[in-house]
């Protein structure tokens, strides 16, 4: 019996695990493989790195230009450079504007509370893409804001807002917000608003109470949004290539044109696997900072 | 417990909540406008179905829609029974050989760059039909498996939080009375983890009918989807049928989610009785 039961778990698991590994880590190894090899002018478009030369001779090939070359090249470290900055101010943007946010949520009655929760999931359910464009329509020249501006006379000639860095922090805020409310929300929840009472009966003022109690409680909530804003809009492709404008530099952007405007795949794959490398770290963090919150809740 | 929200607090929150929907109703309220500057308001001819009609006589994005569909059906319903076995696994099994790896295979997903999976499963796709002949080309099957792969991760952790919020004393005792393990897991586990599958459902197939960037990578000649064809649409500029677009997509998300959270509402209070 216990044996069959072994065997049962184990069919269970197998077909989840088989299929990440063939699907989502063997391409990886693929990936670094390649980032090793030389252009060529072939389908596809790299050469192997292990060939037989003659009858027993086995070449390998490890070539490091493609990475020499990323570091060398002013426009890829520039790029990395730019990828952070902007994803940690996004980063920052999105707490500034989803903290008060989630608390107003989380200090809601339970009924508003649910409501509150869905108008902020209901976005993300929405295509992406067609948000980013609905801020084209709002942000261009003859765009919605700057008719609403002229129209009241604040300005006379309209400000240029579209494929500017502003553009840029403004969908990506916009687009990773419910991304930082919902952690946030879920840990602000769990908080004792006693403690908050107590701080302020012992003669704390409203402020102090916030910075010295709920801050530092929230911490693990804070933690965990943010990182699932930063994380992905390092590499975020569709809203710098659309909002953006041509000199909005990201990494994402970069790996997007070697590959498909260059068609030089080595070199996308040698961006990939350092975007990659300098991702790991966050993504563990993430994850510790997960597990400890899933500790604290038990 | 008190409610105590500050002024500040509730500027906070109607800012917030503006900036998150002026987007939308923007484009609700242009996909009724006639002029084909899209934000110009021609109000002599407005409102008006004109780019609806254009919208359902435009063949290219018809076509793109109906392969869209296509992907994001099989990939929900795939990534469904992916997710669920991995979330259950994670869930109630304690320890096995693996835990971790597959812990982490399955989260990873979430926070990976979408250019970087993107790449990597083109490069795999690329390496196995050099080597075994299979697939032959790229398409919807390709593009299909890709988008399993990276949603199946969105059930696994719907899946794996819901069974955390039951404990195991129904299965405990459904097994004491002697019930397979399988019989316990389609008359217990499977009904009360079912919403969260539902979610999984659709929360999978929400994603594949986003996506761009994994689509790109992975599909052929031929095999546009719907978001493929509107990102060429729109980096040319504004275009009044992709308000149409939009307003359909909110319009049937809004349904879709408002009849969902109803019928859980009710089916909680009978749950609850």
């Amino acid at each position: 019996m216990r044996k069959a039961g072994i065997t049962g778990r184990g069919l269970v698991v197998a077909l989840p695990y088989f299929w990440l590994v063939l699907f989502f880590v063997v391409p990886f190894v693929i990936v670094l493989k390649i980032s090793f090899s030389d252009i060529d002018l072939a389908i596809p478009p790299y050469k192997p790195l292990i060939e037989w030369i003659g009858k027993n001779s086995l070449a390998i090939r490890l070539d490091l230009n493609n990475y020499a070359f990323l570091f060398t090249d002013s426009l890829y470290v520039h790029a990395f450079l730019n990828s952070i900055k902007v994803a940690f101010v996004s980063t920052l943007l999105c707490l500034v504007v989803g903290y008060p946010m989630a608390y107003g949520i989380a200090r809601s009655s339970a009924k508003a509370r649910s409501f509150l929760l869905l108008l902020v999931v209901l976005p993300f359910w929405t295509s992406l893409l067609l948000r980013v464009y609905a801020w084209i329509g709002l942000l261009k020249a003859n765009g919605v804001i700057n008719n609403v501006l002229i129209w009241v006379g604040a300005i006379h000639e309209p400000l240029n807002m579209l494929y500017t860095p502003f553009a840029m922090y403004v969908g990506i805020v916009y687009s990773y917000l419910p991304f930082l409310i919902l952690p946030l929300y879920a840990n602000l929840e769990k908080m004792d608003w006693q403690l908050l009472e107590a701080a302020e009966d012992l003669g704390c003022r409203p402020w102090q109470a916030f910075y010295k109690i709920t801050l530092p409680l929230s911490r693990n909530g804070i933690l965990a949004g943010s990182m699932l804003v930063f994380i992905p809009a390092v590499g975020e492709f569709v809203i710098p290539a659309l909002l953006g404008g041509p000199n909005a530099l990201m990494i994402g952007r970069v790996l997007w044109d070697e590959f498909f405007s260059n068609r030089a795949w080595p070199v996308a794959s040698a961006v990939a696997i350092l975007l990659l490398l300098l991702l790991v770290p966050f993504m563990m963090w993430y994850q510790s900072v997960q597990a400890r919150e899933s500790a604290g809740a038990r | 417990m008190n409610y105590r929200r500050s002024v500040f607090i509730i500027t906070c929150l109607a800012f917030g909540y503006a900036f998150l929907y002026i987007p939308i109703f923007s484009m609700v309220v242009f996909s009724f406008n006639a002029s084909k500057l899209v934000t110009v308001w021609d109000a002599a001819n407005s409102p008006t179905l004109k780019w609806y009609q254009a919208l359902l006589n435009n063949e290219e994005i018809l076509d793109a829609a109906w392969i869209s569909l296509k992907v994001a059906v099989i990939n929900a319903s795939g990534a469904v029974i992916l997710g669920t076995l991995a979330g259950f696994g994670l869930g109630r099994f304690a320890e096995f050989r693996g835990r971790f790896t597959l812990n982490a295979m399955a989260t990873a997903p979430l926070v990976m760059p979408e250019v970087i999976t993107g790449l990597s499963l083109l490069l795999l796709f690329v390496a196995l039909e050099q080597s075994i002949g299979w697939p032959a080309g790229r398409g919807i099957t390709t593009m299909t498996i890709a988008h399993m792969t990276f949603s199946m991760a969105y059930v696994t952790v719907v899946v794996q939080s819901r069974l955390a919020t039951f404990d195991t004393a129904l299965e405990e005792a459904a097994m004491d009375l002697g019930a397979r393990p399988l019989k316990v897991f389609f008359v217990i586990t499977l009904p009360i983890i079912f919403p969260a599958i539902l979610s999984g459902w659709l929360l999978a197939f929400t994603l594949s009918w986003d996506d761009l960037v994994i689509s790109s990578f992975t599909s052929g000649p031929g095999s546009s989807t719907l978001p493929m064809v509107v990102f060429s649409k729109v980096r040319l500029g504004v275009s009044p049928e992709i308000n149409v677009l939009a307003t359909l997509t909110i319009a049937v998300v809004t349904l879709m989610i408002a009849g969902v959270s109803f019928w859980m509402a009710r089916s909680q209070k009978q749950l609850g009785q």
